[in-house]
């Protein structure tokens, strides 16, 4: 993984991904390691994100490295038209890694091209989030002692949402059953349904959101976003159906857990927060140590 | 007389160079524009809307003087992947061959997501090419990775 860009969850096998986890999992009994001294990492977010961002400079901190950067491009030169290749070409000189976040897909791809150091991908519009996917992993091997052979239940919008997308790609190396909740029109695309039958992995595609999770290891629940409608009646129905509620969690497994990217609007219920199922918050942490792992690995330190 | 009874060709004859047969009609001008036909100044002879029991209605081109490498010629596999190739000296069929789909493509077809690097930035597409079905195949664009179907791909 040295020198290696992290771009989209693909370029991860599943040794690299299972080295990243044991990785954090050190940091997150030892977060003491000074390993970045001297480093300094470019932090470069062409589109807000509080969480990522944060997270990201935590781990970098703790780690002992330097920050440089922006927080959206009103106050970067992009704001005076300078195009990607340019930014990428200049910061790359200051610089011992990049972490991007912009809003169109592929941009870190081709910033990985053009950059001499090694980028990480912290999302590129509704594409690729592999930071968020390890941190997914390690929350749900964390939880449950193992990856393999889990009932994993992703439920809202299946569609844009690209969390799912890598998840449900990662998680294919773990010989897992899908389920996807979500309504008729933000189901699962067509092509990750091909690329589960040429794996042979089970999956089931739900419209009810009701007591089908009792069989649930892990439930991923997701943010159902008003732009994605273009009926606002429809959405407002559409998101309260897709609630979950503590009351829901009534005989369901021990072992099961609900994880959640974060910002959450209402699709869980405050009630849940106080259920030892609920994860989302110590989920949140994790980011930490795993992008600690992620950055380590990728410097060879 | 001799002449009418045989059956003649429907697009006249070429001393050298090279006919692509079995192209789709409907794709005949996607053709002329993967393969840049229209800057070409030898003589160029097309033939389209002719029958065909494969393709129920096909395109033919004829190129005087004109031969193709092997990767360019591939490039038109995506939308005319029966395609054949008559490499013609004098008057002969010399040569024949078919399409092979490429592996990779690059800088011919537009990506057809508009949130893509490609289509907002400086940045030339490229895609890889995989399969669908027996007969289609899907354009997967190495930066967005998004799917464009090459039915409906956009060609510069």
């Amino acid at each position: 993984m040295k020198d290696k860009s992290l771009i989209s969850i693909d370029d991860y096998s599943k040794a690299d991904i299972i080295n990243t986890l044991d990785r954090a999992e050190d940091f997150e009994r030892n977060p003491h390691q000074p390993l970045l001294e001297g480093k300094v990492i470019a932090s470069l977010f062409f589109e807000p994100s509080t969480r990522t961002r944060l997270s990201f400079e935590s781990a970098i901190s703790r780690l002992g490295g330097k920050v440089i950067g922006f927080a959206s491009k009103d106050s970067s030169s992009v704001q005076k038209g300078e195009s990607l290749k340019d930014t990428i070409k200049t910061v790359n000189n200051y610089c011992d890694l990049i972490i991007m976040r912009h809003p169109l897909e592929g941009s870190a791809r081709y910033a990985s091209e053009v950059a001499d150091v090694p980028v990480i991908n912290a999302g590129d519009g509704a594409n690729q989030h592999p930071t968020q996917t390890l941190l997914d992993l390690y929350s749900i091997r964390q939880t449950q002692g193992k990856l393999d052979d889990l009932n994993l239940f992703l439920v809202g919008d299946l569609k844009y949402g690209r969390t799912v997308h890598s998840l449900l790609m990662a998680m294919s190396n773990f010989n897992t059953t899908y389920h996807f909740v979500s309504p008729p029109e933000l189901r699962v695309p067509e092509e990750y349904k091909m690329f589960l039958k040429e794996k042979k992995l089970k999956f089931h595609e739900h419209t009810d959101f009701t007591d089908i999770i009792s069989d649930a290891d892990i439930i991923y629940m997701t943010r159902i976003q008003r732009e994605r409608f273009s009926d606002p009646m429809e959405y407002e129905k559409t998101k309260n159906s897709y609630v979950l509620r503590n009351s829901m969690l009534e005989g369901t497994k021990d072992n099961l857990r609900i994880l959640h990217p974060l910002p959450r609007v209402n699709e869980i219920h405050d009630d849940v927060d106080e259920n030892k199922k609920a994860y989302y918050f110590p989920q949140a942490l994790n980011g930490v140590y795993t992008r600690m792992a992620i950055m380590s690995s990728i410097l060879g330190l | 007389m001799a002449d009418s009874s045989k059956p003649k060709l429907q697009v006249s004859a070429i001393r050298n160079g090279t006919v692509i047969d079995h192209v789709p009609a409907k794709h005949l001008f996607k053709v002329i524009a993967i393969l840049g036909l229209d800057k070409i100044t030898t003589q160029i002879t097309f033939g389209t809307n002719l029958e065909s029991k494969k393709l129920g209605h096909k395109a033919i081109i004829k190129l005087s003087e004109v031969f193709f490498k092997d990767e360019d010629i591939n490039k038109i596999a995506l939308i005319a992947p029966h395609a054949k190739l008559n490499i013609i000296k004098n008057f002969k069929v010399t040569e024949k061959s078919e399409v092979q789909v490429p592996e990779k493509i690059k800088g011919i077809a537009k990506c057809g997501n508009p949130n893509c690097i490609t289509n907002n930035d400086h940045v030339n597409t490229a895609f890889y090419v995989l399969p669908k079905d027996k007969e289609k195949v899907a354009l997967k664009c190495h930066y967005c990775e998004k799917i464009t179907d090459p039915e409906d791909m956009e060609v510069f």
